[in-house]
């Protein structure tokens, strides 16, 4: 097949390629350039470009670089922003995958004629006769089949996720063998347009302006004060002003209206319902039994989804999905599909 | 077959450059500020290669400074002058970010265009005054390939800031406009041995006579105290070498390149639909055929260009290699949706008629692919049938 692989600069996507090529596959390498600031997660930087480009030529395959920041910007960046204006906690990963990789480059990889899309992904797809499906990594540890959830038929079937079936250990011992310089290099971190160094707040605060509110309890009682109320997440405990008494408590309302934050102890946090919107699905809609994961390494739990209401039923009540975060439904290791959490 | 039609971002090395570099990329390796035999030979070599740059340039040996680049040249005129003379530089709005980039940097003031990418010369008469250390205007635009009116700029610049200095970037001008002629109202003059069948790595800087500036590097005191390191030898004898053949050749070359320019320019305008071209035709360079294409992004445009052997740009790229939008076609007012489908075709002294060709026969097919691929736009929600596993 003639595939383009989208590398990132990382190890994963040059295994990838490197992994195409042993396959037999006509292989082409790109690297998206997304983000002009300021950045220091390793990804998308003009640093990882230049790791990309090398691995690319090491690998002697053609590498191009495509300019999508625009789309990043309208896509990703401003989203995410306006989430947290509204109290709310995004997952810009997985809004990335959705409009970039999944829409804006696998669009770019169609009219250039190219057959498939390969990601340095630790997931798996394949075809069980009568559908695509998406099925969790082979490392466990790290599965990313959650920030791919939004993927259908018409992105699976023309999508290649070379490292799926290996151990994240193997990925790296086959980059030192090919000899790639990213072999060695970390795993990327968080939100790579909010810079380890400056920090969440700073980003965001240059974006919209911080909120100072007041912390209360379920009574209404004042009980603290955080600097910025769009920086708090359902269930956060620490920074809210609050530490010491007898036992800890939580965020469990965010409302930045009214600058306050709510807590209360762990008991206030457990709910047995998340309701989803914007759902999409892997191959169409489902309902009944699965396994609900509410974060990027949560651990899947037993739950029922409620098609008609929209809403996922935990057997066992737990913490709160923070609403922004994405609640992805699994049968097995296959993903059905998911939402974010209202 | 590779068909290069990018000679604004480089061209190749004339024969005549690579053959005088060679000597000194072997036996000839003395420093030319040493005072032995082994340094005076090369010396010796430098300023004969002076000779000929001041002579392509309009100046005089002395006025000559041999630099690491254009870029180089640019940012000591611009930074060089102000240092001096203090007040803010002044530039147009469609220079090189070698100029731009120091101009902004200096808190200085940018001029716009008009739609053929001249300079507005009534905005430019606004942006004067004492205040101002240097005015830049490029001698030729180097996305779009417009001629700048240097005659006129000087004019103006003469009467309204009379204590400004005027520079030009004439990097894009050497290998198409007598420069010696174009520059001679300006007080500086920057040029690149790259873009004319040159080396890499060199340039050089005209510093008319009771024009002061600041250098860039200090050190030992080279080029009369205004560019300090070790003369780059073979480059600065291989600039020389290629600038005396682009000289020798150029009439010819403006001919026979100029009629494949309006061959490769009218071809694709009448074989693809919905393609204007940027600028005004005959305020542009003879090496120069750039489009705007409606619909078309440049980048997937480039790829399957560079598939089928053509070397071409859209703007200029920036580091990443990835394509920023076109601050030149912003400037002449070009929306940033029509510039998202520019594509740059620049000829030079290698083009053939062969080139033109195979250029007629690839874009027209490479655009028509893209246009039909991008209206297939549901594609996605059908899934394609298995064929693989894993």
């Amino acid at each position: 097949m003639n595939v383009l692989v989208a590398m990132s600069g990382g190890v994963d996507s040059s295994v990838a390629a490197a992994l195409l090529l042993e396959a037999g596959h006509d292989v082409t390498g790109c690297t998206m350039k997304l983000w002009g600031g300021a950045s220091d997660t390793g990804c998308c930087s003009v640093a990882d470009v230049d790791d990309a480009r090398r691995v690319a030529q090491q690998l002697g395959i053609d590498h191009f670089v495509f300019s999508f920041a625009d789309d990043f910007e309208a896509s990703v960046v401003a989203p995410y922003v306006a989430e947290h204006a509204a109290g709310r906690t995004p997952n810009p990963c997985v809004e990335c995958n959705r409009s970039l990789k999944f829409d804006r480059l696998l669009r770019r990889a169609h009219v250039l004629g190219f057959d498939a899309l390969a990601t340095g992904h630790h997931a798996r797809v394949d075809h069980d006769g009568a559908a695509w499906r998406l099925r969790r990594g082979r490392d466990a540890a790290k599965d990313q089949s959650y920030v791919l959830h939004m993927l259908g038929q018409g992105q699976l079937g023309r999508t290649l996720l070379p490292v799926g079936h290996l151990a994240k250990a193997e990925v790296r011992r086959r980059a030192t063998a090919l000899g790639l310089r990213t072999a060695g290099k970390p795993d990327s971190q968080d939100v790579c347009f909010v810079t380890a160094a400056a920090g969440r707040a700073s980003f965001l605060g240059e974006r919209l302006g911080l909120t100072p509110g007041r912390v209360v309890d379920r009574t209404g009682a004042k009980v603290g004060r955080v600097a910025a109320v769009e920086l708090v997440t359902i269930g956060q405990r620490r920074g809210l002003g609050v530490a010491g008494g007898d036992r800890p408590r939580y965020a469990v309302d965010v409302d930045v209206a009214s600058a306050t934050v709510t807590v209360g102890d762990a008991g206030d946090l457990l709910s047995r319902e998340v309701s989803l919107a914007a759902m999409s699905w892997v191959d169409g809609p489902t309902a009944g039994d699965v396994l609900a994961q509410c974060s990027a390494h949560g651990t899947p739990r037993p739950a029922a989804y409620d098609a008609g209401r929209g809403v996922v039923r935990f057997e066992q009540p737990a913490a709160r999905v923070a609403p922004g975060q994405s609640v992805v439904l699994y049968r097995g290791d296959v993903v059905l599909g998911g939402g974010t959490a209202a | 077959m590779v068909t290069y039609l990018d000679h604004a971002a480089t061209t190749p090395m004339r024969p005549e450059c690579t053959e005088a570099m060679l000597p000194f990329l072997g036996q000839r390796w003395g420093n030319p500020s040493g005072g032995h035999a082994l340094a005076r030979a090369t010396r010796q070599a430098v300023e004969e290669a002076r000779e000929v740059v001041a002579e392509s340039l309009g100046g005089e040996p002395r006025e000559v400074v041999f630099t690491g680049s254009g870029t180089e040249a640019d940012n000591m005129a611009v930074t060089g002058l102000t240092a001096v003379r203090g007040g803010r530089p002044v530039c147009t709005a469609v220079e090189h970010h070698a100029v731009l980039n120091p101009t902004l940097a200096l808190g200085g003031r940018v001029v716009g265009v008009h739609p053929d990418g001249t300079v507005d010369l009534d905005a430019l008469d606004a942006a004067l005054d004492d205040e101002v250390s240097v005015v830049s205007v490029m001698a030729v635009n180097n996305e779009v390939g417009t001629i700048q009116p240097l005659d006129r700029v000087a004019e103006l610049v003469r009467r309204r800031a009379p204590a400004a200095a005027l520079h030009t970037d004439a990097v894009q001008a050497f290998p198409w406009l007598d420069v010696a002629t174009v520059a001679r109202p300006a007080d500086l003059v920057a040029v690149s041995a790259h873009k004319f069948g040159g080396p890499q790595g060199v340039g050089a800087l005209l510093v008319r006579e009771g024009t002061a500036l600041e250098p860039l590097l200090r050190g030992g005191g080279q080029e009369r105290d205004r560019r300090s390191g070790t003369h780059n030898v073979a480059g600065i004898v291989g600039m020389a070498a290629a600038m005396r053949a682009t000289v020798a050749q150029r009439a010819a070359t403006v001919e026979r390149v100029g009629r494949l320019r309006e061959r490769l320019a009218d071809g694709l305008l009448s074989a693809i639909p919905d393609c204007t071209e940027s600028g005004t035709r005959s305020t542009k360079v003879a090496g120069s055929c750039s489009l705007l294409l409606e619909g078309i992004e440049s980048e997937a445009l480039l790829v399957l260009l560079d598939r089928e052997g053509i070397c071409a740009t859209a703007a200029s790229s920036c580091a990443s290699g990835a394509l920023e939008p076109s601050h030149v076609l912003a400037a002449m007012g070009v929306s940033r949706r029509l510039a998202a489908g520019s594509l740059r075709l620049s000829l030079g002294w290698t083009t053939t008629d062969a080139d033109v060709d195979h250029a007629l026969r690839a874009i027209p097919t490479a655009v028509a692919q893209l246009r039909e691929r991008s209206a297939t736009g549901t594609w996605l929600t059908a899934a394609p049938a298995p064929r693989r596993t894993a």
